[in-house]
C-alpha cells in the first residue's frame, strides 16, 4: 500500500474470465488523473504440471524398456525442463496491467510467470478512445464421446480495446489495440475499468 | 491541461539555482536539462544560454527556479520569486524540495491571467541514457515540430543539447551547472587513441581500395570471357562485395545519421569477426599440413565419384529396378555418358600434380575471411562436379525434346494443332500422309520415353544434390554477411541505446505532492533489431515457388534454382 493512494480490490464481487476460471481485479488510484488496473489470472496449477511430467516420463520409461537406449531418458528430462521453462517464460501470463495517465498516455503491460514483463506505451495524442467491443469467439467442444463429433460453438465475448487515430485523417480509426487478452475478463470487470478510464479521458 | 515536467535524476540532489531547459510547444510540457547554481550574474547567464542555443540548435531558455535549502539557508522564497522578473517568461516554474522529504512541490507563476490552476506531473528520466538512446522507428526526414509527438521531441532535445553538458560546476566558467556529467567527464584512453589513429588508417585503406578497384575495372580483366567466368564464380562476387563494404567503412567522413553509423559499425564488426574466423581456419588447416592431406584426398575423391557414376550407368544400361529399357537407345546414351566420364577423369589426372600447389595458394585466400573459404568451397564443388552438370543438361534437353514432340504429335493424333497466333489449340485437318507419319513418330517417341525419362530423373537428382549443397554454403555466407553483430551486441549489453519506447513507473509519493513518475527506456525487441539493421546483401533466394519448380522439372526445362540479385535492394 502506498501513502496517498487509494488502493482497493473488489472483495464483494468475484470476477471470472470467459472460460469460468476465477480472476481478480485490483484498482489503484495514484492521483486524480492517474489510475492503474491489474487483472491477475490463475497461477500455474501444480496438479497439471505433475500430470504432464508424469505422462512424459512414463512414456519415456516405456520406450526405454523397449529399446534399452538411455538417451531416451536424458532427452525426456531435457524436454520436460525446456518445456517448463518455455511455458513459464513465454506462455503463462501472471497478471496484466493497465496504467492510464491523463494527458500523457496509456501503458499496457503483461507480466509472465517467470517475472518477465513486456510493456507497451501509447501516447495520448495517438489515442482516439477506449471502448468495449464485441467479438465472436469460436469454441470447439466434443459433444459426446459416443457420437464423437466436434461441434463449433460461437459465443459472443466482450473485450476492452484502445482505438488509435489515423495520422492523416483525425476522424478515422487506424488500428485497434485489444487489452487483457490473456486474462479475458468478463463484462462486469470490463465495465468497471471502462468507466474509470472514461472519467480520466474526459478530464484531460 | 496537465503540466508535465521532465526532470533529470542527476539534479535530484542539486543545490538551489535556476532551471535551464526547453518548453515543448503544443504539449504543455517542459524538459529540464541542467541547474545553474548561485552565484551567477544574470547577464552572463543570458549570454551563455544564447551561445548554447546557437551551438546546439535547441530552443533553450530559463524555465524557473529550483530550491533545495540546506540547513541555515532560509528566506530564499522571495529571492526566487524576484528572479522571475529578471528572466521574462510566459510561465515560470518554482520547484522546491525539502531535505528528508521525497516529493517535490511545484508552483507555477504565469503571466497569462486566464490560466487556471494547473495540475503537475513530474517525470524523472535518466539523462545519460536518454541522451545516448535512439528512438525507433528512426525518422530519416526532418519532422514537423508542430505535429510531432511528445516523446521523440523529448529525446531529440536531450540528444541535441550535448554542447550544454561540456561545462559543469567544477569548471571555472561563467556559470556553474549540474547535469549528468557533473560527476566528472567520462573518457577512455583506448577510445581516444583509436579515434586519433583511425584517420590515417582510413586514408591509407581508401587509397589501397581505389587502386584495387581501378585494377579490377582495367581493360585487361574486362575481356568478355573473364567477365563471364567472374560473374559465375561466387568467390569473385564475394570479393567485390567486401570491397564495397570496406569502402563504406573506411570513408574518412564521419557518419552523422544514426542509420549510417550503425551500418558502418555492423559492417566493421562483421568483417572483423569474419577475418578472425578465417585466420583461425587457416592456422588450423596449415598447422599439420592438413591442406596437403586435403589436396591428396581430392583426386581420389573425384576418382571415386567417377567410379560410382560408371557403376550407375552400367546399372542403367542393364535392367534398372526391373524396368525394361529400349536396348539400342540405352546403349547409345550409356556409352555417350561413359565416354564423357572417361574424358573427365583423364583431365583430372592431368591436373593432379598441380592440385596441391594450387590448393595451397588458394587456401591462403581464406585469410580474407571465413566467407571466402566457404565461397571457395562452393566454387571447387561446382568445378569438380561440372560433369554432373553437363550430364544433367544433356539429359534434360533430350527429355524436353521428347516431351514437346510427344505433346505436339498427340495433338496431331487427335486432329488438333497449336495456333501460335491465338495461343490456343485449334482443330486442323491433316492429310493422310501427315497423319500416318505423325502417328508413327508418336509411337516411337512414346516407347522411347521411359528410357529418356529414367536418365533424366537420375541426373536431375544428382544435380539437385549438388545444388542443395551449394545452396547451404551460400546461405551461410549470406548469413555471415548480413547479420548485424554490432546492433545485437548493443541490444544485449547496452540495451538502452536502441529504444522502442518508454515505460513509466509510479514512484512512492507523499500526500499533497504532485504525481511522480519514473521514465525507463523500453529496449527494442531482438527480432526488430535484426530486421532493422540487416545489411542488404546480394542474397540468393529461390527464384521459383515449389509449384513452378515441379512444373519445370516435369517439362524438362533447365532449372537454376538460386538466383543472385544483381542490384542490392535497400
Amino acid at each position: 500500500m502506498q501513502n496517498g493512494d487509494q488502493h482497493y480490490s473488489m472483495e464483494d464481487e468475484t470476477y471470472t474470465d470467459i472460460d469460468g476460471k476465477a480472476i481478480s481485479l485490483e484498482c489503484q488510484s495514484h492521483s486524480g488523473f492517474c489510475r492503474e488496473f491489474t487483472v491477475s489470472s490463475a497461477k500455474v496449477s501444480i496438479g497439471r504440471v505433475m500430470a504432464y511430467t508424469c505422462a512424459v516420463w512414463l512414456s519415456a520409461y516405456i520406450i526405454f524398456f523397449v529399446t534399452e537406449n538411455t538417451a531416451v531418458l536424458s532427452s525426456a528430462i531435457i524436454i520436460t525442463l525446456v518445456g517448463m521453462m518455455v511455458h513459464i517464460h513465454f506462455v503463462k501470463v501472471d497478471h496484466e496491467t493497465l496504467l492510464i495517465i491523463g494527458s500523457l498516455g496509456v501503458q499496457v503491460s503483461s507480466s509472465y510467470a517467470s517475472g518477465r514483463e513486456s510493456t507497451d506505451f501509447i501516447e495520448m495524442g495517438k489515442i482516439k478512445d477506449i471502448v468495449i467491443n464485441e467479438a465472436i469467439h469460436m469454441v470447439r467442444k466434443i459433444k459426446d464421446i459416443v457420437i464423437n463429433e466436434a461441434i463449433h460453438m460461437q459465443t459472443v465475448i466482450y473485450y476492452l480495446c484502445i482505438l488509435l487515430k489515423d495520422p492523416s485523417d483525425p476522424e478515422a480509426v487506424s488500428s485497434v489495440v485489444p487489452l487483457f487478452q490473456s486474462s479475458k475478463p468478463r463484462l462486469n470487470c470490463l465495465v468497471k475499468v471502462y468507466k474509470s478510464c472514461q472519467e480520466i479521458l474526459a478530464k484531460c | 491541461m496537465v503540466l508535465k515536467i521532465f526532470f533529470p535524476q542527476c539534479c535530484n540532489k542539486a543545490d538551489s539555482g535556476l532551471l535551464v531547459g526547453r518548453w515543448i510547444p503544443g504539449q504543455n510540457s517542459a524538459v529540464v536539462l541542467a541547474v545553474i547554481h548561485y552565484p551567477f550574474i544574470p547577464g552572463q547567464v543570458k549570454q551563455y544560454i544564447h551561445q548554447m542555443r546557437g551551438q546546439s540548435g535547441v530552443d533553450l531558455t530559463v524555465l524557473g527556479s529550483w530550491s533545495m535549502p540546506k540547513e541555515g539557508q532560509e528566506g530564499m522564497e522571495s529571492f526566487l520569486r524576484d528572479l522571475s522578473t529578471i528572466f521574462p517568461q510566459g510561465q515560470w516554474l518554482q520547484l522546491s524540495r525539502e531535505m528528508g522529504k521525497i516529493g517535490f512541490r511545484c508552483h507555477v507563476l504565469t503571466r497569462d491571467p486566464r490560466g487556471e490552476k494547473d495540475k503537475v506531473i513530474f517525470i524523472h528520466y535518466e539523462q545519460r541514457k536518454v541522451m545516448l538512446s535512439q528512438l525507433h522507428p528512426v525518422d530519416n526526414g526532418v519532422p514537423d515540430p508542430q505535429t510531432e509527438s511528445q516523446l521523440p521531441q523529448v529525446f531529440g532535445t536531450v540528444c541535441q543539447s550535448e554542447p550544454l553538458f561540456f561545462l559543469d560546476k567544477y569548471d571555472d566558467g561563467p556559470v556553474k551547472m549540474t547535469h549528468w556529467q557533473s560527476e566528472g567527464r567520462e573518457g577512455s584512453i583506448i577510445v581516444e587513441l583509436m579515434k586519433q589513429a583511425s584517420t590515417p588508417v582510413c586514408l591509407l585503406t581508401t587509397w589501397i581500395l581505389t587502386l584495387w578497384t581501378s585494377l579490377c575495372s582495367s581493360r585487361i580483366l574486362n575481356v568478355r570471357p573473364m567477365r563471364f567466368i567472374s560473374s559465375k564464380l561466387s568467390t569473385c562476387l564475394q570479393l567485390s562485395y567486401r570491397t564495397e563494404h570496406l569502402q563504406t567503412v573506411c570513408s574518412p567522413t564521419r557518419a552523422t545519421a544514426h542509420n549510417h553509423f550503425m551500418r558502418k559499425a555492423n559492417i566493421f564488426v562483421s568483417f572483423f569477426v569474419d577475418v578472425s574466423l578465417g585466420l583461425l581456419l587457416v592456422s588450423w588447416m596449415y598447422r599439420e599440413n592438413r591442406i596437403g592431406k586435403l589436396a591428396n584426398t581430392l583426386v581420389p575423391a573425384a576418382d571415386h565419384v567417377a567410379k560410382e557414376l560408371e557403376e550407375l550407368l552400367q546399372w542403367l544400361m542393364g535392367a534398372p529396378a526391373g524396368l525394361k529399357m529400349n536396348r539400342a537407345l540405352d546403349q547409345v546414351l550409356g556409352r555417350f555418358f561413359l565416354y564423357h566420364i572417361h574424358l573427365w577423369i583423364s583431365y583430372i589426372h592431368l591436373m593432379s600434380p598441380f592440385i596441391e600447389m594450387i590448393l595451397w595458394y588458394v587456401g591462403l585466400s581464406a585469410c580474407l575471411g571465413l566467407t571466402f573459404a566457404l565461397s571457395l568451397l562452393s566454387d571447387i564443388t561446382a568445378l569438380l562436379t561440372f560433369h554432373i552438370y553437363c550430364f544433367y543438361v544433356y539429359g534434360a534437353r533430350l527429355y524436353c525434346m521428347t516431351v514437346y514432340g510427344l505433346s505436339s504429335l498427340w495433338r496431331l493424333f487427335r486432329g488438333k494443332k497449336w495456333n501460335v497466333l491465338r495461343q490456343r489449340v485449334d482443330s486442323c485437318s491433316y492429310d493422310l500422309d501427315q497423319l500416318f507419319i505423325g502417328t508413327l513418330l508418336f509411337t516411337i517417341l512414346l516407347f522411347l520415353l521411359p528410357t529418356t525419362a529414367l536418365y533424366y530423373l537420375v541426373f536431375t537428382l544428382l544435380r539437385l544434390v549438388v545444388v542443395m549443397f551449394q545452396g547451404v554454403l551460400h546461405l551461410s555466407v549470406d548469413f555471415i554477411n548480413s547479420f548485424p553483430l554490432f546492433a545485437m551486441g548493443l541490444r544485449l549489453f547496452r540495451s538502452y541505446r536502441l529504444a522502442e519506447g518508454v515505460k513509466f513507473r509510479v514512484l512512492c509519493e507523499e500526500p499533497g505532492t504532485p504525481l511522480h513518475l519514473m521514465m525507463d527506456i523500453n529496449p527494442l525487441k531482438v527480432s526488430s533489431v535484426v530486421q532493422t539493421y540487416r545489411t542488404p546483401t546480394y542474397s540468393c533466394y529461390p527464384k521459383d515457388s515449389w509449384l513452378a519448380l515441379c512444373k519445370k522439372l516435369f517439362l524438362g526445362e533447365l532449372i537454376y534454382p538460386w538466383r543472385h540479385k544483381t542490384t542490392k535492394i535497400d
